[in-house]
């Protein structure tokens, strides 16, 4: 509470008590229960444990979830980095981080090499996480047949019966429609071989940094109160055909300012004759490469006090293949 | 065609409450055999399908089925696994109302993958392949394949329905008045198409229908239903052509003749 603004008292009368939160805003009852839903998570890779979700004071589909797995398991000395998009200064990560750095008192941020609790939105951190790392994904819909079958008691029955073919029948419709798998994010998973999972809607560039990950990766959903694992050393394979297997999509050209390769890129439209760029969505690790003197084709060099004018964006069209589709393999070939 | 049974019901009943479903019914249906149900509305026709295909638990009464090792098994001894896996493998069920039967938002190929996705075949060529054998003998036409049934006419739904359970090689369907709702011609085709894929695959089949045309044309044996239990059984024509029971007598009189 320390750096909570000072509220006004009215002159004369008697002084307002200050506001004081239970460590990390939820009470020990509840953190306790959310931790049992947790370590039953945990015990059975992938599986969807109910729990008692709370009200927190912040609307549905803000990371209500993954705030209150966040609260369950922080302690005192824990260092919390918190991530939308990948980037540390959007206004769903700011407003978190310093929700919790008021309710807990904790230290906050926005190197993922520092953080002991990472919470992110839709991006897992491009810098590989360690073993003792902990990231809580928000996530806004945990059943991954849900748009297939709508009815929960008979996804449910699926899930205990692993009975799955029927997502399989989703990306067939894709390969029928698009010639190639078309979903790029919330690309479903067979966790430890058994539980079908949704992974939150990250780019399914990220899917691969899941499987046998060091850090343990916990994930709440607020609105529909669930709440799944996987454990750290957990075999996540990504579902695919024989003939058309799990790829990831590539850039064709570096992130502008850090000239990183082999991360997701966003694409920043600058103005609007359609010039754009692409840049790194993790803002941390294109800032670490920075300071590390990678320099990009549309960034000063490090250093310089004033950034001296970059060099013209490319024009609408040049850049236009920027963003290659997903890798099609020898034998994608649509029959 | 062996002496053994492939599917054995014996005295099945069937209660809604206070209500009575169906009430003692016992039947054999061997491979290769088509046996009609008819009888009127609210006869327990559909009742009686419905606990053949384990869709409803009776209130007495067992299901046997000799599965393909040749065992006679109880269906309700058998793990909600094991049925799904009979139901999507060695059955078939074709939905009066196709929209039952499909999944309507996904294409007619996919419709027709599904049970071989759900089964384990992951290589997308080979499903797409055989998707497309089957849709080509239930007549529809390739270029309708990865349009999805909602775009399809009533008959070409049922046939797409029919597809879809034939692809894994069922040794036994399932039909719900498969021919209601549709007009004379297209009646008259489907018939034909599943009268042909009958004898070509030696499907065994439960029919349920109103129609005695339809018992007539693709049964060999017909069970007439009256207020829930069996009045009559026999040969098709045995049947419907020296009825003895004088509802029977009103069901074969009741037919127009065009």
């Amino acid at each position: 509470m320390s750096d909570a603004p000072a509220r006004p008292r009215p002159a004369g009368g008697p002084a307002m008590p200050a506001i004081t939160y239970n460590f990390a805003y939820l009470d020990e009852q509840t953190k306790k229960m959310i931790r049992r839903a947790i370590l039953k998570a945990i015990a059975i890779p992938g599986h969807q444990v109910p729990f008692a979700g709370r009200e927190m004071p912040m609307p549905y589909g803000w990371g209500t979830g993954g705030v209150q797995v966040t609260a369950a398991i922080l302690g005192a000395d824990d260092v919390l980095k918190v991530i939308d998009q990948g980037s540390d200064d959007t206004t769903n990560a700011v407003a978190i981080r310093s929700f919790f750095a008021a309710t807990a008192g904790v230290a906050t941020t926005t190197r993922t090499s520092e953080a002991s609790i990472i919470q992110t939105r839709h991006r897992i951190p491009e810098a590989p996480l360690a073993s003792g790392q902990v990231i809580v994904y928000q996530v806004p819909i945990p059943e991954p047949l849900r748009f297939l079958e709508p009815r929960e008691t008979e996804t449910r029955r699926m899930h205990g019966l692993a009975d799955y073919g029927l997502m399989h029948v989703k990306l067939y419709e894709d390969i029928a429609h698009h010639g190639h798998i078309a979903t790029t994010y919330a690309y479903p998973v067979r966790v430890a071989g058994r539980y079908l999972m949704d992974p939150s809607p990250i780019p399914k560039f990220d899917n691969p940094k899941m499987d046998d990950s060091p850090a343990l990766q916990l994930f709440g959903a607020g609105r529909e109160k669930r709440i799944y694992a996987i454990p750290p050393h957990t075999r996540v394979v990504s579902l695919d055909f024989e003939d058309h297997p799990f790829a990831v999509q590539r850039f064709a050209a570096p992130c502008a300012l850090c000239a990183a390769e082999g991360v997701y890129l966003d694409e920043v439209i600058l103005d609007d004759a359609g010039s754009r760029m692409f840049v790194c969505s993790d803002t941390d690790h294109c800032a670490t490469r920075q300071a590390d003197g990678h320099t990009g084709t549309m960034r000063a060099p490090y250093g310089s006090s004033a950034p001296s004018s970059p060099p013209p964006p490319p024009h609408a069209g040049e850049n236009e293949t920027a963003l290659a589709e997903t890798v099609p393999t020898p034998s994608g070939e649509r029959p | 065609m062996t002496d053994a049974p492939l599917l054995l019901a014996e005295g099945l009943t069937k209660y809604y409450g206070a209500r009575l479903g169906c009430a003692d019914v016992d039947l054999t249906l061997h491979a290769g055999e088509v046996l009609a149900i008819v009888g009127e509305s609210g006869s327990g026709k559909s009742t009686l399908l419905g606990l053949l295909s384990t869709a409803l638990d009776p209130s007495a009464g067992r299901v046997s089925y000799r599965m393909r090792d040749g065992i006679l098994r109880d269906l309700a001894a058998l793990s909600e696994a094991e049925r799904r896996l009979l139901l999507r493998t060695d059955w078939g069920f074709v939905h009066q109302n196709a929209a039952d039967g499909l999944r309507m938002a996904v294409s007619a190929g996919g419709n027709v993958g599904e049970r071989l996705m759900a089964v384990g075949a992951r290589n997308y060529g080979a499903i797409r392949a055989e998707a497309a054998d089957w849709l080509g003998r239930v007549e529809i036409a390739a270029d309708r394949m990865d349009d999805d049934p909602r775009t399809f006419s009533g008959g070409m739904r049922q046939r797409l329905q029919i597809a879809r359970n034939l692809v894994t090689r069922p040794r036994l369907v399932f039909m719900d008045e498969p021919t209601g709702g549709l007009d004379v011609s297209v009646q008259a085709r489907l018939l034909d198409l599943i009268r042909s894929l009958v004898a070509t695959y030696g499907l065994a089949v439960v029919i349920v229908t109103h129609d005695l045309a339809v018992a007539r044309l693709l049964s060999h044996r017909i069970m007439v239903m009256k207020a829930g239990r069996v009045i009559e059984h026999g040969l098709t024509d045995q049947v419907l052509d020296d009825p003895r029971e004088p509802y029977t007598q009103l069901l074969v009189a009741s037919v127009l003749a065009a």
